[in-house]
């Protein structure tokens, strides 16, 4: 890199910046000794410093989706899994989570969400477990995920859903299974059917602001 | 907004103003509505928030449902645009390869600049903070006192509209009567705080922010901000007229397009523009203070960032506002023969003790918020209450391992959901998925609470900025070289935050989401807190001080500087409230010496 090129410089600072909290020392310390080869480019391809905020985006309208539609149909089917109907809201992919799910794997960003996280590793970790769920399907049922009976589903989510009991050889695909259910998480509960859902009642106008209702004053031992 | 192109500019001014934010905003809304003829230089593009504010999107309207990116760090509908922590072919650069002696520099380009995001919290120093240095022995003291300053939080206080209550803690000074706007009540979060934390000596009170809880008085306000002055009078009442009154919805960091909050392009800079007396040029980056023989500034010279020509604007005062460590650039880049280490640097101060502010942050879980009724606490799109530094006694005591406070912000509560809703909670739920998982999500929903620590940091010697001797940005000026250390006392201090956080939690029935960290590991990085101060520091002689009492350079009398460079201390309270009041009482000072013929 040449130290007076400006926008080398700026690239090299952002990535600098990326790993400011980082715990992976590893790659502070390739930074530090001016190993260039293993930066990845400035964000290029995302939407800029001066999108447009009024407008209603689509994923896929501002960088291109990777999903193949063999990871598609499994990511449609773990929404439904992690976020089915019940009689207060329909299921995760009935509104799109499977299009948002995709646009975040497809991110041109290093990270994504917060500046400690390594986008390009937490998209493997989403790529490597959409391959494995339909590997272990196979393996233990004979079919793609999406195409299991919903007992099978479960029964292989109920090995990889809490990390912290999961047994050693479903570790990595309960890691996965973890950040899958944040993302459907975000995804679901930002659509106007996951607030109402989640029992989010704002974002409208109102003529004064009245505090917490009697109800809630009482349950907290304010009242 | 009526903002002109450089061809359209006037031979010369009677003051041209660096910036547009809340310095520059105020220094040209005084000055224009006393008859100055002002041209204002922004960096960035012409912004108006009326048009461009993501008022009701949510988040499912915006890429990767709104999360924070690098392109934007604060979240998609994040006011900032064209600026951030980074941007292409403005670079500045760090003398450190260690993180944590790094500088993060946040710059918005763009009309208004950082007082577009800003949270809005407006809190007065008091009378110790002028005087740190007589208190206990570290800093400096600044050349005023607390009485030099009071009239001008009163008169910003109801320029800009101010809510909160006086509650007559030490150090945290009311204000006068009639001047601040109802509080809004406090969420549930808040005043479970506020019951609790009593308990552990903790005094969790109504906080103050610029956001109209009622409209201003239109009435009676102006005249008493512009005695004698009808055509002031006239025009800020009908600027004031045309504010809405908050409608309790929104995140005030998006902007206001119904102006109920302060940014500088809602409320200065409108009255400012319908004197008549205020150009604005934008995507005018300055690059240097012009000067003649005899030292004294005559203009500036800009680059038109559109299309890379150079412009020589000339006024007879110039007063730099583009944010403390840009002043510093700028008068680092005014090099001549009589000012071969920039113009006004002959002390050498010129970078020197830049300060930002400290902070450290911990969240936590209630269950007593869990699965509370329904209702809605968007309130003032920013928090309602906060806690003051409240252990002055005890520091005095010599019973704290650091000195100098720190104020505590915090928040949680039903707030319009994000990309991180119903994220991370395993450990409540055992992994759930399915229908078991929407119901824990509708439990835990709105029982996070997260607590920040906002503290004073100690200026020192190893923290300062200067020119980069080989790095230039893309017009081929030189860009600032930041040096940054913590030190013991702002270590120590985030660690006694994180105690108080911890403690808060528990007196209120929760948990931490961890134990304690060590200073060094939770401390925010240098300038991530965007309280961006010094660097150009105020005092009582040339040889101690780039600037006096008023931001006038002691080296060139007609040059001021109204950001936050002039700051010799950095309080807990955060510094925009008193940059606009120190803007305004050096705009009158530059109107008498201009009247006077001194400058």
């Amino acid at each position: 890199m040449n130290p007076t090129d400006p926008i080398a410089i700026d690239r090299r600072m952002a990535i600098k910046w990326l790993f400011a909290a980082a715990s992976s020392l590893t790659l502070m310390d390739k930074l530090h000794a001016g190993d260039e080869a293993p930066l990845p480019q400035f964000e290029a391809g995302g939407y800029g410093l001066d999108s447009n905020l009024l407008k209603t985006y689509k994923p896929g309208e501002v960088w291109p989706l990777i999903l193949t539609p063999t990871q598609r149909r499994a990511t449609i089917a773990l929404c439904d899994i992690i976020i089915p109907a019940d009689n207060h809201s329909p299921s995760a992919s009935s509104v799109g989570v499977q299009d948002f799910i995709n646009e975040w794997v497809s991110a041109p960003y290093s990270w994504v969400g917060s500046p400690n996280s390594n986008h390009a590793e937490a998209k493997d970790v989403i790529l490597y477990g959409l391959d494995w769920i339909d590997s272990e399907s196979k393996r233990r049922f004979g079919a793609s995920f999406a195409d299991l009976i919903s007992s099978q589903q479960h029964a292989i989510c109920d090995d990889i859903c809490y990390t912290a009991t999961a047994k050693p050889e479903f570790k990595k695909a309960a890691t996965f299974f973890s950040k899958f259910r944040n993302l459907t998480a975000g995804g679901f509960y930002t659509t106007p059917v996951g607030m109402k859902d989640i029992g989010y009642v704002g974002n409208i106008p109102l003529a004064s602001f009245d505090g917490p209702p009697p109800e809630v004053l009482k349950k907290l031992g304010l009242a | 907004m009526p903002i002109i192109t450089a061809s359209k500019t006037q031979p010369s001014y009677d003051v041209i103003v660096v910036g547009s934010g809340a310095a520059g905003g105020q220094t040209a809304y005084t000055l224009t509505m006393e008859g100055a003829k002002v041209l204002m230089l922004e960096a960035g593009r012409s912004y108006d928030p009326v048009r461009e504010t993501p008022m009701f999107n949510t988040p499912d309207q915006a890429p990767l449902r709104g999360s924070n990116t690098p392109d934007k760090y604060f979240g998609y509908y994040d006011s900032t645009v064209s600026g951030g922590w980074d941007i292409p072919g403005e670079p500045y650069t760090s003398a450190s390869n260690e993180i944590e002696k790094q500088f993060w520099w946040w710059r918005a380009r763009m009309l208004g600049g950082r007082s577009n995001h800003w949270g809005r919290i407006s809190l007065r120093n008091g009378n110790y903070d002028f005087k740190p240095k007589s208190r206990d022995g570290l800093g400096f003291d600044w050349p005023l006192n607390y009485e030099d300053v009071a009239p001008y939080y009163d008169k910003v206080e109801m320029l800009i509209g101010v809510y909160g209550t006086n509650e007559g803690l030490e150090n945290t000074p009311n204000s006068s009567p009639g001047v601040l706007l109802p509080a809004p009540k406090l969420r549930a979060n808040e005043l479970l705080a506020q019951k609790h934390a009593k308990k552990i000596g903790v005094p969790v009170i109504p906080i103050h922010r610029a956001v109209l809880s009622t409209k201003q008085d239109a009435d009676n306000v102006p005249q008493k901000l512009h005695p004698k002055n009808a055509k002031a009078q006239r025009i800020l009442a009908q600027a004031m007229r045309e504010r809405s009154a908050c409608f309790w919805a929104t995140d005030c960091g998006r902007g206001c397009s119904i102006k109920a909050n302060y940014q500088s392009t809602t409320v200065h800079l409108p009255p400012a523009l319908a004197t008549g007396n205020l150009d604005i040029v934008t995507n005018a980056m300055v690059r240097e203070v012009s000067l003649d023989d005899n030292g004294k500034a005559t203009g500036v010279i800009c680059i038109d960032k559109t299309t890379g020509t150079l412009h020589h604007f000339k006024a007879r005062v110039i007063v730099l506002a583009p944010s403390s460590a840009e002043s510093v650039r700028i008068l680092l880049n005014s090099k001549s023969a009589r000012f071969p280490q920039g113009v006004a640097n002959s002390s050498g101060l010129v970078g020197k003790y830049i300060m930002d502010t400290v902070g450290g942050g911990l969240g936590g879980q209630v269950p007593l918020l869990e699965s509370l009724p329904l209702h809605n606490e968007d309130g003032a799109g920013g928090s309602h209450a906060y806690v003051p530094w409240w252990l002055y006694q005890e520091q005095k005591a010599g019973k704290l391992d650091f000195p100098r406070g720190y104020h505590i912000e915090f928040g949680g509560g039903r707030m319009m959901p994000n990309s991180n809703t119903a994220t991370n909670i395993d450990r409540f739920t055992q992994g759930s998925y399915g229908k078991e998982f929407k119901a824990d999500a509708r439990r835990y929903y709105g029982s996070m609470v997260g607590f920040a620590g906002r503290g004073e940091m100690i200026p020192n010697d190893d923290s300062f900025c200067e020119l980069d001797p080989t790095v230039k940005d893309k017009w081929g000026t030189p860009v600032l070289k930041f040096h940054w250390k913590w030190s013991d006392y702002e270590l120590k201090q985030v660690e006694h935050m994180q105690r108080t956080f911890t403690a808060i939690l528990e007196s209120m029935g929760g948990k931490a989401s961890r134990p304690v960290a060590p200073g060094i590991k939770n401390i925010e990085p240098g300038g991530k807190i965007i309280h961006e101060v010094g660097g150009t520091i105020m005092g009582t002689t040339a040889r101690n001080s780039v600037t006096n009492q008023w931001g006038q350079t002691w080296d060139v009398k007609n040059l001021f500087i109204t950001d936050g460079g002039p700051f010799v201390s950095n309080a807990d309270k955060n510094p925009t409230l008193t940059i606009m009041a120190l803007a305004w009482r050096a705009s009158d000072y530059i109107l008498g010496e201009l009247s006077r013929g001194n400058i």
